[in-house]
């Protein structure tokens, strides 16, 4: 391994991984020979130099307001996700087998909804349990039978992957319903152009900028076939949302209008937006409203968000809508753990990208082996996104493990628990100069009539010293995701 | 492309804070810079009446000194004319806008705001104020350049016209009013070497006087100055150029992109019109200019009104063209 201590005095010379797995260095067993070059160009970089350059990238993400709300007890709050400037990187060989990973699943949970909203044979064939789908909350009755085109129920699948301490990449949880972070992979790309040319020249990066195309195309295929060029929008929740900034970057990205709820209109079962011209027709909405939000005749009545007689008007197919609706139980934290049983039900094939090993707290079995070994492991609410209500068995108190204890006797179902992954880190630019921290990958899949992934995905970082928690409403960063083009692979 | 009926209602908006940012700016300026009374002291109150303001601003502050009323028309977000607030809600709409607009146009309203909102109490000091005044001026009109080179031409660049024009024919009826406002002159004022150096002043917050002096090679009368502002055909701030200019795009709105909205806002146009043409400046002084001026702002707003409810989608009853953004 081309460790640190060999080289010369450098900004990498002090650095040392832990014991994790290395994003940039790899380990002993599987050196990340691929970054070479990278490596060197950043360790002769001068460290003043660095923090100058890192330092005009975040106030140009200020200026650009590529920003997100942050919700305070007394108001909103404008923030910057904050980006870290040394990127992380992904040889061509890795990624072709993260890419194919990526379709598999999405083709799976692509079967399983439609299954599951028809002949329901994965429940009667007794892969996943009856409740476990028809009780989740996310699943909608309103649903079945209904005829979606090219079977697709997913449009856009962002997962979350983690890296062991083998350097294995597996699967920390889907986000089929409405996954953000997109913007964030295109616009990193932008900076790191502007900012590090001398880093990135000639090293041969897959571009990141034909997503928005890529998600017009996937709007067009799915619209119902009217006259003329399809009308695409996307629906945003509108300015107050926090991720408002993706909105307002994807629908630039496709160039097509965003519009908020009091935009549409429903008219006999066609959606209309209200221009300067009256009326107009509506064919295809990429929503970035969750179920709940999107009609209140057919889902939460108290919505003010959404579009009265939407659902009607899809069911009745004269508008896509993507994602489509009632994706939210593919997504759910405890099916997740039978994705590995779908993969092989539906395709006959092993999961490319493996789980995290999953233990089910409403099952009797991983309840105990839960509560026994609840000081290593770590234990999630299944309804809890962005991070929320998780208890690190290893980084807690003996009072914090005990009223962890107490939820689970209360409410079981309503738990997993995974051991701790040891993630992977990535050299990261800190006061004190460059140190190791914990990342995760969420890669990006469109799927229309044909799957298609973003080649990279969002790099997010856990800024503070020591932990494990990425998501930017935990104080996480972000980093630009290099994937190569050739070189050694793995 | 369509355009959404809330993009256009954004985009007026959008043109008419910062316009409205800029004339604030020319505002204040003349009135720090050159307005003085006959005993060379300062009065910041008449400030207050031009707009309206007064009510507001005694909620928040107990007297109107220079200080007061100086941080309440550039700082505070509370009071709907300060220069702050105007940047502030061009930029929220700009936010909006984003899709529509380009990166360039976003990004300096965003910038410009950032900037705004980091100034404190010593930054809007009387002695920094003129300063400040044109760092204003200059960065709304690198907007207005920025727009002109990026803005694509299709009709949500009309609505933004409409929104630029009809600001600017409101604001320069308030700056002509800061004259009347500030110093209504006695009988024996009238043309008196103070009386004329301020009109001059008021020229000049305009960025008018060089364009006066081509009319008006010699000599500077109240009229001659009052008449300028209020019709010359060549001079760009004057509300004879800004309600052709607003009676034009709503024409090509019509004729181009076949949107009939805009009729009944022509029809209250035609009026204005009628009535710049039919009343020379000394028949406008005789009965009143301050009357004069307050039926023109009525006017223009019924035109904003129509315009509103033509376009986005105002209910007809609304209060005739707000000077505020609502929604």
């Amino acid at each position: 391994m081309d460790t640190p201590a060999d080289t010369a005095r450098n900004l990498l010379s002090g650095y040392d991984p832990g014991g994790y797995f290395c994003e940039l260095f790899g380990n002993a067993a599987n050196p990340a020979d691929h970054a070479r070059q990278i490596r060197d160009r950043i360790a002769s970089f001068d460290f003043a130099d660095l923090r100058q350059r890192a330092h005009s990238a975040e106030l140009e993400l200020f200026n650009l307001g590529i920003t997100f709300l942050i919700q305070s007890a007394s108001q909103a709050v404008d923030r910057i996700l904050p980006f870290d400037v040394i990127p992380r990187v992904i040889s061509a060989g890795e990624w072709a087998n993260l890419e194919a990973g990526v379709v598999q699943r999405v083709t799976a949970l692509n079967l399983f909804l439609k299954d599951i909203y028809s002949d329901q044979a994965v429940i009667k064939d007794g892969i996943i349990p009856a409740d476990l789908v028809l009780g989740n909350p996310n699943y909608r009755p309103q649903m079945v039978g209904l005829k979606v085109p090219f079977d697709t129920y997913i449009h856009i699948l962002g997962i979350d992957l983690v890296r062991d301490g083998e350097g294995t990449f597996r699967v920390l949880e889907d986000n089929g319903r409405v996954p953000s972070g997109v913007s964030y992979v295109v616009e990193n790309r932008n900076l790191m152009q502007r900012a590090f040319p001398d880093l990135m020249a000639d090293i041969g990066l897959r571009p990141v900028d034909n997503y928005g195309p890529r998600l017009l195309n996937a709007m067009t295929e799915i619209a119902p076939a009217t006259a003329g060029e399809p009308q695409v929008v996307l629906l945003s929740p509108g300015a107050y949302n926090s991720a408002y900034f993706e909105h307002i970057f994807l629908a630039r990205e496709m160039g097509v209008p965003l519009v908020e709820g009091r935009d549409l209109v429903v008219e006999d079962d066609i959606v209309y937006m209200k221009t300067t011209d009256g009326l107009a027709r509506v064919d295809s909405v990429y929503r970035r409203l969750n179920d709940d939000y999107l009609d209140p005749r057919a889902f939460n009545p108290d919505s003010m968000l959404g579009v009265p007689g939407i659902f009607e008007a899809y069911r009745k197919g004269n508008v896509a809508l993507a994602n489509a609706v009632g994706t939210g139980v593919a997504d759910d934290k405890a099916v997740y753990a039978y994705v590995p049983r779908m993969i092989r039900y539906y395709l006959g094939e092993d999961a490319i990208l493996p789980n995290v090993e999953t233990h089910i707290c409403r099952e009797a079995e991983g309840l105990k082996y839960t509560l026994d070994n609840l000081e290593r492991l770590v234990v999630k609410p299944v309804g809890e996104a962005g991070g929320y209500g998780i208890t690190i068995g290893p980084r807690a108190t003996a009072e914090e493990i005990e009223d962890c204890r107490r939820k689970l006797l209360d409410d079981p179902a309503n738990y997993i628990s995974q051991p701790m992954v040891p993630l992977s880190v990535c050299p990261t630019l800190v006061e004190e100069g460059v140190e190791p921290r914990h990342v995760d990958l969420r890669p990006f899949c469109i799927t229309g009539k044909s799957s298609w992934v973003l080649p990279g995905g969002l790099s997010r970082v856990a800024l503070r010293r020591g932990t494990l928690v990425v998501n930017s409403s935990q104080g996480g960063g972000s980093k630009d995701t290099w994937v190569l083009t050739g070189g050694p692979g793995r | 492309m369509k355009l959404l009926s809330r993009y256009a209602e954004c985009i007026f908006w959008m043109a008419r804070y910062m316009e409205r940012a800029e004339n604030l700016a020319r505002i204040l300026d003349v009135h720090e810079t050159f307005d003085r009374d006959s005993r060379g002291g300062k009065q910041w109150e008449p400030i207050l009446r031009l707009n309206a303001d007064e009510t507001r601003f005694y909620e928040f502050y107990d007297a109107p000194t220079a200080e007061n009323v100086i941080r309440f028309y550039v700082l505070d977000e509370n009071n709907p004319t300060s220069i702050r607030y105007s940047v502030r809600a061009a930029r929220e709409n700009a936010r909006t806008l984003r899709p529509w607009i380009s990166t360039e146009m976003w990004t300096q309203i965003n910038v410009f705001y950032n900037h705004l909102s980091g100034l404190g109490g010593r930054d809007v000091e009387t002695q920094r104020l003129s300063a400040l005044c044109a760092q204003v001026k200059e960065a709304s009109q690198t907007h207005t350049g920025i727009t002109e080179g990026t803005f694509y031409r299709d009709q949500g660049w009309y609505f933004y016209q409409l929104g630029k024009y009809l600001e600017r024919a409101d604001q320069t009826t308030r700056l002509i009013d800061v004259k009347y406002h500030l110093l209504l002159p006695s009988v024996a004022e009238v043309g008196s070497p103070l009386d004329v150096s301020q009109w001059n002043a008021l020229l000049r917050s305009a960025a008018g006087y060089h364009a006066f002096r081509r009319v008006y090679p010699r000599g500077m009368t109240p009229q001659a100055v009052a008449g300028f502002l209020l019709f010359d055909q060549g001079f760009p701030r004057s509300v004879s150029v800004c309600v052709r200019t607003v009676n034009r795009f709503l024409t090509e709105l019509k004729s181009r992109y076949h949107l009939r909205g805009g009729d009944p806002a022509l029809e209250v146009l035609d009026e204005i019109l009628a009535v710049l043409i039919s009343k020379p400046i000394d028949g406008v002084l005789a009965d009143g200019l301050h009357l004069y001026l307050d039926w023109l702002q009525i006017r223009l707003a019924d035109v904003a009104g129509a315009v509103g409810t033509g376009f986005f989608g105002w209910p007809a009853t609304s209060v005739a063209g707000s000077q505020k953004q609502t929604a």
